[in-house]
């Protein structure tokens, strides 16, 4: 306690933190994107989990550059999200939400209960690549693509959906390729997050691709907001951050995530940014 | 803009003529889940790895789980039909009430009572856990969803799905994270022997209970005045209301109703499985509602026959289908195939099996 402590020292110690912050910006706009065209997807962690699997398989197996291994992790998840959201898309949003689950859990079961997954002990030495920077690099990527496809039509086309579906349609907006490429975004975005912290925390597991984390993420989005693509970054470091600080309450933490999204639906249904992108005159 | 409307016309030929990519799609989905069942079956069968008796334990367990999985899922589809909202939290519904059967049948374990008298004993574990998780449903239903009443869309499903992690994050605060063993009394360990097959009491208690309560719900919905008032309010709310009908307290009860069989359900499983924690909800939970939309969400025979239906393909499902085609040790797979059905009902029969109603009204 006495020791003092360097600048190195303290971004050693807080580098998983920070790596966390940028992680989970990256999984509140993947649940940014679904919620922006008014679907919901609980995918955003299964999604996740198929990148980091990906990933570490890759890494782990192949001696793949992390060059490709990277690209490899987002398509896969695109794939997984292709296969469950043309068909339940043409549904209300409710059949989407309850599939994605169903997605999570099977391949829950699968990472489980088969020996390439690692069963229950995860898989483990995985290489560290990628980093702090890249993270913070592709964060700010993605954050950037989508502020520039909210400023534009698709944007606004994004907008009339989520107001209301049926209207868009009617206006011409075709609401079903959005909403799919919508999914698709969420995919390769979870699953560049997934990959990006399978590689700085060199092991994983099956139970961090859960339904807990699906709900953390979708805490993120509501309690930053969905107004605008900077809402959900800064709920996720929010909620990220704020354990920090709260460590005597540990097991409050989790009862928080629950009461926010409760709060936020309530009476905050803009989150903490209720401000919409500026936009070009229609 | 414009290249949004001109795709318009172009996609509703497709759905007239054209074989889409989702056609494709749900097509190769459609053989390969055949190809799995048919074969796997197949190889089963030939393999001859399973004796009678050990597919009668599959089928009678499965009954029993699909038993529990009815109870639930009558909750998912009462509240569906008055109000269609997917109560996400209704699987922590049946957690809070298999935790207040846990305190009573805990004290009666101590005391030799749950020995002694199990008639008694039950009534009492029973009548707690429906306690408990009606008074749970209800205050829910009170206090989050109520706002929403008129709210189309994805907003009270988030806040549903907001409550259920209140619920399970509140319980671990509580009662810790920790798996808790429920009492093992001797009367539900023993078996009748019924032709050469062993049967277990505690599987013929709980289909028997389970069947007795549904039979009992089904009277109240049928031929009550409330349960008539909440079929008015399943047709249609606004005209009931207009006829006089208290939409409110139809709405309370029934989450009374939903609650109480939640709270049996839960009573069920934990003496099934022997333990209770936080997150038992869940899986039976999502499963349940799984069964629910698989007979057709808002339907009440429905969602029992989804139970039990989801109950014994899951328990037969993983010696049939995933033995045959050399996966080993498939019993860990009850939840995989369970949640694959659920994702291939959702795709290819979301109406569900007696679910005309909702693709009439509101497909």
């Amino acid at each position: 306690m006495s020791l003092p402590v360097g600048l190195d020292d303290l971004l050693w110690t807080y580098q998983g933190l920070i790596q966390g912050v940028g992680l989970n910006g990256l999984l509140a706009l993947s649940m940014y994107v679904v919620l922006a065209v008014g679907q919901l997807s609980l995918g955003q962690a299964a999604f996740m989990g198929l990148g980091a699997y990906t990933g570490a398989l890759l890494s782990l197996r192949t001696g793949l550059p992390f060059a490709l291994v990277l690209p490899a992790s987002a398509l896969v998840p695109a794939g997984f999200a292709l296969a469950i959201g043309l068909p339940t898309l043409r549904l209300s949003g409710v059949y989407l939400a309850m599939a994605t689950i169903g997605l999570g859990e099977v391949l829950r079961a699968v990472y489980l209960n088969a020996d390439l997954f690692g069963g229950a002990l995860g898989l483990s030495g995985i290489p560290e690549r990628g980093g702090t920077a890249l993270i913070y690099a592709l964060l700010g990527l993605a954050l950037l693509v989508l502020f520039l496809v909210g400023r534009s039509h698709v944007g606004r086309a994004m907008e009339a959906m989520r107001q209301d579906g049926t209207a868009a349609a009617v206006m011409g907006v075709d609401v079903r390729r959005y909403q799919l490429g919508a999914l698709l975004a969420a995919a390769v975005l979870a699953g560049l997050a997934g990959a990006l912290g399978a590689h700085v925390a060199s092991f994983i597991g099956p139970g961090e691709y859960g339904f807990e984390p699906a709900v953390r993420i979708l805490s993120f989005a509501l309690l930053g907001g969905i107004g605008s693509p900077a809402g959900p970054v800064l709920g996720a470091a929010i909620l990220t951050l704020l354990p920090e600080f709260l460590r005597g309450f540990a097991d409050l933490r989790l009862v928080l995530n629950g009461l926010i999204i409760v709060v936020a639906v309530l009476f905050l249904p803009r989150g903490l940014l209720p401000w919409r992108m500026a936009r070009r005159a229609a | 803009m414009s290249g949004a409307s001109e795709a318009a016309p172009a996609d509703r030929l497709a759905g007239l003529s054209r074989f889409t990519l989702v056609d494709a799609v749900l097509w190769g989905l459609r053989i390969l889940v055949l190809a799995v069942v048919v074969g796997g079956t197949i190889g089963t069968l030939i393999k001859g790895r399973y004796a009678a008796a050990q597919w009668f334990d599959f089928v009678l367990f499965g009954l029993t789980i699909g038993s529990i999985y009815a109870q639930i899922a009558l909750g998912y589809t009462m509240v569906y039909g008055v109000l269609r909202l997917i109560n996400f939290a209704h699987g922590d519904i049946v957690m809070t009430g298999a935790f207040g059967g846990y305190f009573v049948a805990g004290a009666l374990d101590r005391s030799g009572w749950l020995e002694t008298h199990p008639v008694l004993a039950m009534i009492a574990i029973l009548a707690v856990a429906m306690a408990t998780s009606t008074a749970i449903a209800v205050l829910t239903e009170r206090i989050a969803y109520r706002p929403f009443r008129r709210v189309v869309g994805l907003a009270p499903l988030i806040c549903a799905i907001g409550v259920s992690f209140f619920l399970e994050q509140t319980f671990r605060g509580a009662f810790g994270s920790s798996v808790r063993s429920y009492p093992d009394p001797l009367w539900q360990r023993a078996t009748f022997d019924i032709a050469g097959f062993h049967v277990p009491r505690i599987d013929v208690i709980v289909i028997g209970l389970a069947l007795f309560f549904m039979a009992v719900l089904y009277v109240i919905v049928q031929r009550t005045k409330m349960g008539t008032a909440m079929r008015a309010v399943a047709e249609d709310g606004e005209a009931a209301a207009l006829m006089g009908i208290d939409v409110n307290r139809v709405v309370v009860f029934t989450f009374t109703l939903g609650g109480a069989m939640a709270g049996i359900a839960g009573v069920f499983y934990a003496f099934l499985f022997k333990q209770v924690y936080f997150f038992m909800g869940f899986t039976p939970g999502i499963k349940a509602f799984g069964a629910a939309v698989l007979g057709g969400i808002g339907s009440i025979p429905g969602a029992m026959l989804g139970g039990f239906f989801l109950g014994l393909v899951e328990s037969v499902g993983p010696a049939l289908f995933l033995d045959g085609i050399g996966i080993p040790a498939p019993y860990q797979l009850r939840d995989l195939i369970a949640f694959t059905l659920l994702i291939m009902v959702l795709i290819f029969r979301p109406q569900g099996l007696l679910g005309e109603r909702l693709a009439r009204t509101r497909a």
